[in-house]
């Protein structure tokens, strides 16, 4: 359910970075999402259009990267693939590991459609 | 490093951030969706850290017995500490009402619809509330184990309730916000000789296989059983926030240490 909220303030970033370079629009957006990052992909991708809709971002294309579920293991060294619900070492079962990757929801860029210029040099 | 000159760009992450079209211009970004909450988050940590106080965000699911615990926690401290609760529910003043008669401040957020609180609706609780002269104020989450794991609130632990009348595998069923805990409480232990299917030993299992080390601590606050570890947690984790204000340090729970020294490592 908060998928929309963060639709939301995902559109209100992309606007602000479209203003900023005084864009006409925006044409493709693109995030990397982990599966721990508490989003859930398919519904942000359902939220897209409503949340922009009316804003420069109207119409553009959400480009979802799926960042996979890697952790480190203190005790062995080894880096495996994990579970959301399993992330102890996949090679020595040790329950001291670290997250490397699979937690982000990160705005990684933005392609802008540039605005018309008005004045020749 | 900043978010606007493109330093943030390192060989690693090029090619996620540029990808040039024609007609188009690609602007790279690498922020976190959450960026405009968690602005406010850190602004909102600073006014806990002026009052020297410590925050805390409590977040279980519904009738696992939050404010129960807040009313136990009001009457064991009274004595020793002033406490302020914020309230979220997404209807009522009932809880506020319910802390109100144990003395102690408190607000009531209702957020309609919403399921979590997030970091302006806090701000907003914050401009009504006086923090002068609190100690430790406690932020009551909607109850939901979803949504109120992705919201920084500018609190400094994140404490997570599970009652043994629930399953204890939920650690396992929500890993995104077990894993937000700083302090797991098992409650209403006093019911566990009644509930053949709730296993301490295997809610503490599912816990740490998602490589999280927090204490977990049984207590039935109702019958102010199992309290002093609990009071002591606090007693403790007030004292190390009052020191790492006079050095000029804050603290955020340890899953935001842990995702900050991850995420700069990788750009």
């Amino acid at each position: 359910m908060h998928e929309l909220s963060i639709c939301q303030s995902l559109i209100d970033q992309v606007e602000q970075i479209a203003l900023t370079h005084g864009a006409k629009s925006v044409e493709l957006v693109k995030l990397r999402i982990g599966p721990l990052s508490g989003v859930e992909p398919l519904l942000l991708q359902h939220a897209y259009p409503f949340a922009s809709a009316g804003t420069l971002a109207a119409g553009s294309t959400l480009v979802i990267e799926l960042v996979p579920l890697k952790v480190s293991c203190e005790a062995c060294g080894i880096e495996t693939e994990a579970e959301p619900g399993w992330l102890v070492c996949g090679a020595c079962g040790s329950c001291h590991t670290t997250l490397v990757s699979g937690d982000e929801m990160m705005l990684m860029s933005v392609e802008l459609i540039a605005a018309e210029r008005t004045n020749h040099v | 490093m900043c978010d606007t000159c493109g330093c943030n760009i390192t060989p690693g992450n090029r090619e996620f951030a540029y990808k040039p079209v024609n007609g188009t211009t690609a602007v790279a970004v690498l922020k976190s969706l959450l960026a405009r909450n968690d602005d406010q988050a850190i602004h909102n940590r600073q006014h806990f850290d002026k009052h020297r106080l410590l925050a805390i965000n409590l977040m279980s699911s519904p009738g696992s017995g939050k404010t129960a615990l807040l009313e136990a926690t009001i009457d064991a401290l009274r004595d020793e500490y002033h406490i302020g609760v914020i309230e979220g529910d997404l209807e009522t003043e009932n809880d506020a009402e319910r802390i109100r008669a144990k003395g102690v401040p408190a607000h009531q957020i209702t957020t309609g619809s919403a399921c979590h609180l997030d970091a302006h609706m806090v701000h907003d609780a914050l401009h009504q509330f006086p923090l002068a002269g609190l100690d430790i104020l406690f932020i009551e989450n909607v109850g939901n184990l979803v949504c109120p794991a992705s919201f920084d609130l500018g609190q400094h632990r994140n404490v997570i309730l599970l009652s043994v009348t629930e399953g204890d595998d939920k650690p396992a069923k929500y890993p995104v916000m077990f894993r937000a805990a700083d302090l797991v409480l098992l409650t209403k232990s006093d019911l566990l000789p009644l509930l053949d299917d709730f296993s301490p030993a295997r809610a503490e299992s599912n816990l740490r296989n998602l490589a999280s080390t927090v204490p977990v601590m049984q207590l039935a606050a109702r019958k102010a059983l199992g309290m002093q570890p609990w009071l002591d947690w606090l007693r403790s984790e007030l004292a190390q926030q009052r020191a790492r204000v006079g050095r000029g340090e804050t603290a955020h729970p340890r899953i935001q240490v842990g995702a900050m020294r991850l995420h700069e490592a990788s750009m």
